[in-house]
């Protein structure tokens, strides 16, 4: 059996270690919030955070999310600076991609909390945006962090 | 009844309409169909209905793939109702043809539709005000509809919307003609930067997309469908699949009858509790194929073929003149051939419905740029009545024209029907690029006869690629009328001898509509070419442009054996008028500092195209820096003349967007096919821009016009590739003529 904490909560799971935690998040909890792209970890919009950094979940088995902590979009509920500096610049299209996107910007500024544009590129670019808001999305992670457009 | 001038519905007569006379029907129907706007007390429109406790709700029919569309068509009808945009509810339309094309592609959303919802609101507005007047005993022209109610000033009466509706409801409609629509500047939503409706939901995980919906007790499906298109199922063996916990069961899906349509390619579905489950479950299926004659397709040789066959005369598309003549008394002769590959859409989420199949119909929720197309397609599936499918639509993970193909969800409903149980399908990722409808591969020559100051006087362009007219017709090899008029036979140019030429191509692959479609191998040719003519010129690329285009007029097309397609509007009210193509032109010089850019050499220059599509006017200005085989972009200009727009800041969004995704085309995205099979399967190979590669900023300038609204989804990316080869060549003088660039650059 694993054991695991998610968005705080505490989780048993007695399935196939071997399950990415994804498909456990997105079809056991229900927190869709989540998405697969392309479950080969070369896309970002599965990222959540994994003991407080940014991981892709499509990447990660249960069996190594074991005793871990997990958090999901789902946590932030709206709050988060990221989130709302997301909102101020009117970042998504589609929005498939941006849970992704704001997960891994969350633990960039948790890491830099004064981030370059080359911290920027490098944070980011595992996470693809097909509609290209990625203009807004440098804009967005500056204005979360304070920094200078 | 022609629902694209379908006006404001009368509620009876819509009643009649969409459910024949009788309320019996109407009894047995209503439910299932009815919208929260249809069944509200007040409801002079499909499009809208007002309830007592002063809900105004609003039907957005169109699908939301980024675009806004679901926000900015309700925002119109609160803005021209006087509602307040606080107290409206906006509900995504099942697919019912009794709200026009909800085919939600094409560029066309605004377009189609402003007139015929600011009708209906602004006859609800006009009722809401009678109604009013009738309470207060006043003349109608003294109340005037503000922010959800009706106020009478001189007597300083008020009512609210809702307390109007059901006196609303008993009026009779107002005359079309009788009413009076809003100026531009008593907008109040209108170009004013309101956030789309799914925006929070969007930022917090909460966006409900085709992969999160869910039905009870549903299963869910991974289908293995031929690797080489149009294959057929010969044998499989899934007894160590059943094995797998969690897998219920496996079924087979027919192979569709030719020509394919958007009927499911057939395969073997592994159904399962979780996709997890069926992923793994499908791993271990072995299945045998008959490959068919498709096997032999190579996609470089083919793209060769094509090249080749561009340098053969083809069936005349497009003439005036006589372009031999204008060869033979040429100064000089400039020829050149250019070619792009197939492509990918590679929306973020993979196609993904869910279908449930009881008592003779099919209820789904599907990612779908087309839920009309889902209920053909569905009930042609199933041999059922397209009426006995009702398709709600989810937001889409991005569509780019890949979810106008309902293929998926008539796998969900065919899987459903088999095991008794709703089903939803999921495309991988693998899924999805290994059997799409591929943008089409294109080869293209073109020949200009120079005068002695080097501008042309006769021009040939020859263009030879698959059509999408296969999936209609698969022993089509020419191209569609549509395909050629997006700026091919179309190209605006100020040459009295100009000619169009088609060759034919066999097609080995489903061919589809991609974002710009056929626009992007034109535009890619013609504006490369004409940067080559500046280039040998000595004149500046802009200034040449501006020469080939000529003074401002509209210009009256006619091609040879067909009508002008100009999507699907007529010549009178969308013109082909250069004066609009040389404001964009002169605008993006401008805002681009462009006589002053730097000129060009050691890595880092500019380049330039400008491109009419989808009745739009886009002309674009990039910067490049090339750095061994990598190029950045630190500026990309693009100024825009869409007509009159409705949301400024979504139109500023969609030419963003279109600078990447043009990036991803001009740079590095690309098919290929060996022995019949897709050689890219996920991101890794199947390349598209990431932030670092995308340009850094893309400036939009907008133009500020009355005419009619235009298209703005598709119309910035074909100028993009060109503008990009250009500034290459400026940079590195390396000319490079075959999409993706980045192949030719690193060669």
């Amino acid at each position: 059996m694993i054991q695991l904490k998610v968005n705080g909560a505490t989780r048993k799971f007695e399935g196939d270690p071997e399950m990415p935690l994804l498909w456990y998040l997105r079809e056991l909890l229900e927190l869709t919030g989540t998405k697969y792209g392309c479950g080969m970890g070369l896309c970002g919009a599965c990222t959540v955070h994994v003991d407080g950094k940014a991981v892709r979940s499509c990447q990660t088995t249960m069996a190594s999310a074991a005793g871990k902590s997990v958090v999901t979009i789902e946590a932030l509920k709206g709050q988060h600076a990221v989130q709302k500096a997301w909102m101020a610049c009117n970042v998504p299209q589609c929005g498939y991609c941006q849970s992704g996107q704001i997960m891994q910007a969350a633990a960039l500024l948790k890491e830099k909390p004064k981030p370059t544009d080359k911290d920027i590129d490098d944070a980011m670019q595992g996470n693809i945006c097909r509609c290209g808001t990625y203009q807004r999305i440098r804009k967005a992670v500056k204005m979360a962090a304070g920094v200078r457009a | 009844m022609s629902e694209n001038t379908l006006h404001v519905v009368e509620r009876r007569a819509f009643l009649k309409y969409t459910f024949g006379a009788g309320a019996l029907i109407l009894g047995t129907h209503v439910e299932a169909f009815a919208s929260g706007a249809d069944t509200a007390v007040f409801h002079p429109s499909v499009y809208l209905g007002i309830e007592p406790n002063g809900t105004v709700i609003l039907i957005a029919h169109r699908s939301e793939m980024g675009t806004g569309s679901k926000s900015t068509l309700p925002m119109i009808m609160a803005d021209e109702l006087e509602a307040d945009w606080k107290r409206v509810k906006v509900e995504q339309a099942i697919g019912d043809e009794k709200y026009g094309s909800q085919n939600t592609d094409g560029s066309c959303s605004i377009r189609d539709f402003v007139e015929i919802i600011r009708t209906a609101a602004a006859s609800a507005r006009t009722m809401l005000e009678q109604a009013a007047a009738q309470k207060w005993n006043v003349p109608a022209a003294e109340c005037q509809a503000k922010n959800h109610f009706v106020v009478h000033t001189k007597s300083n009466k008020k009512a609210g919307f809702g307390e109007l509706a059901t006196a609303a409801s008993n009026l009779p409609m107002p005359d079309k003609k009788s009413l009076k629509l809003k100026t531009d500047s008593e907008f109040r939503y209108i170009n004013k930067n309101v956030p789309v409706v799914d925006q929070q939901d969007l930022c917090e995980g909460k966006g409900v997309f085709g992969m999160d919906a869910k039905m009870p007790n549903m299963l869910v499906a991974s289908i293995e469908h031929s690797p080489v298109y149009g294959g057929t199922l010969v044998s499989f063996d899934a007894a160590e699949t059943k094995k797998v916990a969690g897998v219920r069961d496996v079924v087979t899906i027919e192979r569709f009858k030719p020509p394919h349509n958007f009927q499911p390619l057939g395969g073997v579905a592994v159904l399962a509790d979780t996709y997890w489950a069926a992923l793994q479950g499908r791993k271990k299926l072995k299945v045998e194929w008959n490959l068919g004659p498709n096997a032999s397709y190579d996609s470089d040789r083919y793209r060769d073929s094509l090249v080749a066959a561009a340098r053969q005369p083809g069936k005349i598309v497009r003439t005036q003149g006589n372009v031999e003549a204008g060869f033979a008394s040429a100064a000089k002769i400039h020829e050149a051939s250019y070619s792009t590959p197939l492509l990918s859409h590679a929306p973020m989420e993979p196609p993904a419905a869910v279908a449930e199949f009881k008592n003779g119909k099919v209820v789904c929720h599907a990612a779908t740029q087309n839920p009309q197309a889902v209920q053909e397609t569905v009930a042609g599936a199933l041999g059922i009545d397209k009426k006995d499918v009702t398709c709600h639509v989810t937001l889409l993970g991005g569509g780019f024209g890949r979810k106008s193909k309902p293929d998926y969800v008539a796998e969900a409903a065919l899987l459903s029907k088999k095991v008794g149980r709703p089903v939803k399908v999921i495309w991988s990722r693998e899924d999805d690029i290994r059997t799409d409808f591929y943008h089409s591969t294109a080869g293209m020559y073109v020949k200009a006869g120079l005068d002695a100051g080097g501008k042309p006087t006769s021009w040939l362009h020859r263009s030879v690629f698959p059509s999408i007219g296969t999936t209609f017709d698969e022993k089509a090899e020419y191209a569609m009328d549509l395909e050629m008029g997006m700026g091919w036979n179309d190209l605006p140019f100020d040459i009295p001898n100009h000619q169009a030429e088609n060759g034919p191509a066999k097609n080995h692959i489903r061919i589809g509509w991609l974002r710009a479609v056929a626009n992007v191998y034109h535009a890619f040719a013609i504006h490369s070419f004409v940067d080559e003519l500046a280039h040998l010129a000595g004149k500046d690329p802009v200034e040449y442009a501006l020469s080939l285009i000529g003074p401002g007029r509209k210009i009256e097309m006619n091609p040879v054996g067909m009508k002008y397609w100009n999507h699907n509007q007529d010549q009178k009210t969308f013109p082909v008028d250069t004066a609009r193509l040389r404001n964009v032109i002169d605008l993006v010089a401008q805002k681009s500092n462009w006589a002053n850019r730097a000129k060009g050499g050691n890595g880092h220059g500019w380049g330039f195209a400008a491109h009419r599509s989808f009745l739009t006017y886009v002309a674009v200005a990039t910067e490049v820096k090339v750095e061994g085989g990598r190029v950045r972009i630190p500026n990309m200009h693009i100024a825009v003349d869409a007509g009159k727009t409705y949301n400024e800041d979504r139109v500023l969004a969609q030419f963003e967007g279109a600078g990447v995704f043009g990036t991803s085309i001009a740079m590095m995205s690309e098919i290929s096919v060996k022995d019949g099979k897709v050689q890219q399967s996920n991101f890794h190979n199947y390349n598209v821009a990431r932030l670092p590669e995308a340009p850094e900023t893309v400036h939009v300038h907008l133009i500020k016009s009355d005419a009619p609204a235009a298209g703005v989804g598709e119309p910035g990316v074909p100028p993009i590739p060109p503008s990009i080869a250009n500034a290459i060549f400026a940079a590195t003088g390396k000319r490079l003529r075959d999409l993706p660039l980045r192949k030719g650059l690193r060669a």
